[in-house]
């Protein structure tokens, strides 16, 4: 039970309940969609970039508790963000949810909440679909991303 | 083990009294080495048979005993253990027509999976006989291995997939297929059993409607093969399909039923070594049935295996055996049904011992995290049936499943499992 907790810690599980910045962004002018073919996870990210800085994002979609709190934490992480700072705040995400680092938490903030993932490691691919996704928005891909 | 030793209801006994051995499933379990075990800290409670089931001890020896003591290539050597090796793998397709009651062993074709079983359907039987403006019908509640297949050979032949539709319990619609089998319909693809909803489709009666349209009948038996007992001659099934890992035998072996007549016109599925009679750079022969579909060297040690499965199950009687599930189905069904916010998605009248089943405000992906760490393994996800999920408006479902070695106690694990799961959640 203690690994779950460290998994679903409360301020994930109050995320996927309610959601920040959810819904289309009238005023995007990237988007990109996101899909993991192993659950049906499927989510839309919507950006409103200016000058390489991110001035809003939101999100839509369905998903699992990990996916859902991790697209709406990471919208809240990125707002104001350039698109190099919000590039490299993925890939210290990236090393927390798969175990490879333990030093970086505090440059991370509240995303530290997410260290649980590492110990499912099936699960990873649900932390990082939206960001994964974030990042294809940013390229300005039009085609979706998938977690395969 | 924590199961309790009886944990399987005595009213189940009375119709046992054939020329079996009695059901006990304590005893079952003891022939499958990898249910002795914990996970996280749990005894193992393994739901997840509809993906695919454990293998006995009498599959695993005869595996093991046939590359200990009789390993050689087939149908070719003059050698004593190519000869030896070629008898047991013809003694399997024996067993394999008597678990169908085929009325030729020549009509037993031995695949990879009932994947290639179907595929190999269409794309002889298919392409020989669908062209442009001509259609194949399926249902509403097939796998992705009898969509794909189709949906490959329309595309080519520019022909047209149509679909029996579903009600909201996951039953056909009945009356449908009459208005669906018109005079282009070359092929209807169904199901025996829905993995996804656990619905045991009318076989009979479809493959009847489907014959007085003259439109002949591939079955999909995956599900039903380790739960029912199937004679494709009384079903007038004219292709039945079903893979071996499922009804306890290893990976890597299926079986493709055809009519002879049909499997005789066909041409062949692949070309190689033991699918011919002679070869010269102008003009080949195809062997006799069933060499004519098997090209190269086969699944040997497969083959040997699901033979063993079937005898193994022979042994217990499918008849104990689907009795045995059905309790297990009756009971987890009243067990979840009565937990706030589980909802049971596939509630059939006739139904295999399958409960896909989701629960408010959780999704299932969720939900199979916290049952692993209670040792309990079930299936989350859309199961390779996306349009069953788009019928039901869901992206997913979790399913537990059963086989013949699971228990009543397990049941009530997976209800506390359950119980843990709103818990981290609530």
């Amino acid at each position: 039970m203690s690994d779950l907790r460290e998994l679903y810690q409360e301020v994930i599980l109050e995320h996927s309940k309610a959601p920040r910045n959810y819904g289309a962004l009238p005023t995007a002018n990237h988007k990109a969609e996101g899909y993991n073919p192993l659950c049906g996870d499927h989510f839309t990210v919507y950006l409103d970039v200016e000058d390489g800085k991110i001035r809003d994002v939101s999100f839509q979609g369905s998903g699992c508790a990990i996916s859902k709190a991790s697209a709406s934490m990471m919208t809240q992480s990125v707002k104001g963000k350039t698109k190099e700072e919000a590039e490299k705040l993925f890939a210290q995400f990236h090393k927390l949810v798969t175990g490879a680092t333990n030093g970086d938490r505090d440059s991370l903030g509240k995303l530290a909440v997410f260290a649980g993932v590492s110990e499912f490691p099936v699960r990873v691919k649900c932390a990082t679909l939206a960001w994964h996704t974030l990042e294809a928005a940013l390229e300005g891909k039009q085609e979706s991303v998938t977690t395969e | 083990m924590s199961t309790a030793a009886n944990s399987v209801p005595q009213e189940f006994h009375p119709s046992m009294a054939g020329e079996t051995a009695e059901f006990d499933v304590e005893k079952v379990r003891r022939d499958f080495p990898i249910l002795q075990q914990m996970v996280h800290g749990h005894p193992l409670v393994y739901l997840d048979n509809a993906a695919t089931s454990q293998k006995p001890l009498a599959v695993i020896e005869v595996i093991s005993r046939y590359y200990e003591r009789d390993n050689a290539n087939i149908h070719r050597g003059v050698h004593y253990l190519s000869e030896h090796a070629t008898e047991e793998h013809e003694a399997a397709r024996r067993t394999v027509r008597g678990f169908l009651n085929a009325a030729d062993k020549r009509e037993i074709i031995f695949v990879r999976s009932a994947t290639e079983g179907i595929n190999l359907v269409a794309q002889t039987y298919g392409r020989k006989h669908v062209g442009a403006g001509d259609e194949v019908l399926i249902t509403a509640m097939e796998h992705h291995s009898n969509i794909v297949p189709w949906q490959i050979l329309c595309e080519e032949k520019e022909a047209h997939l149509r679909v029996i539709p579903i009600n909201d319990r996951g039953e056909l619609l009945m009356e449908e297929l009459p208005k669906l089998l018109g005079p282009r319909t070359k092929l209807l693809g169904v199901t025996h059993v829905s993995n996804a909803l656990g619905t045991i489709n009318p076989l009979k009666k479809i493959i009847k409607i489907a014959h007085q349209h003259n439109v002949p009948v591939v079955v999909d038996g995956a599900q039903a093969a380790p739960h029912l007992k199937i004679d494709v001659q009384e079903l007038d099934a004219d292709f039945y399909v079903f893979s071996g890992h499922k009804v306890y035998a290893p990976t890597g072996i299926g079986v493709l039923y055809g009519k002879r007549a049909l499997l005789e016109e066909m041409p062949p599925y692949q070309g190689g070594g033991d699918m011919i009679r002679s070869v010269t750079f102008e003009k080949t022969l195809y062997n006799d049935l069933p060499y004519k579909f098997e090209a190269g060297t086969p699944n040997i040690g497969g083959a040997i295996g699901l033979g063993a499965a079937i005898d193994y199950i022979n042994h217990l009687g499918m008849e104990n055996i689907a009795a045995h599930e059905h309790d297990l189905l009756v009971y987890a069904t009243e067990s979840l049904s009565a937990i706030p916010g589980v909802r049971i998605i596939g509630t059939a009248a006739q139904k295999a011992a399958v409960i896909s089943f989701i629960i408010e405000g959780i999704h299932p992906h969720d939900i199979g995290t916290i049952l692993d760490r209670e040792g309990i393994a079930v299936r989350t996800g859309h199961h390779c049936a996306q349009p069953v999920m788009q019928r039901f408006r869901i992206p997913a479902t979790a399913r537990a499943s059963f086989a013949l070695y699971n228990t009543r106690a397990e049941v009530d694990a997976l209800v506390k499992g359950i119980e843990k799961v709103k818990e981290v959640f609530a």
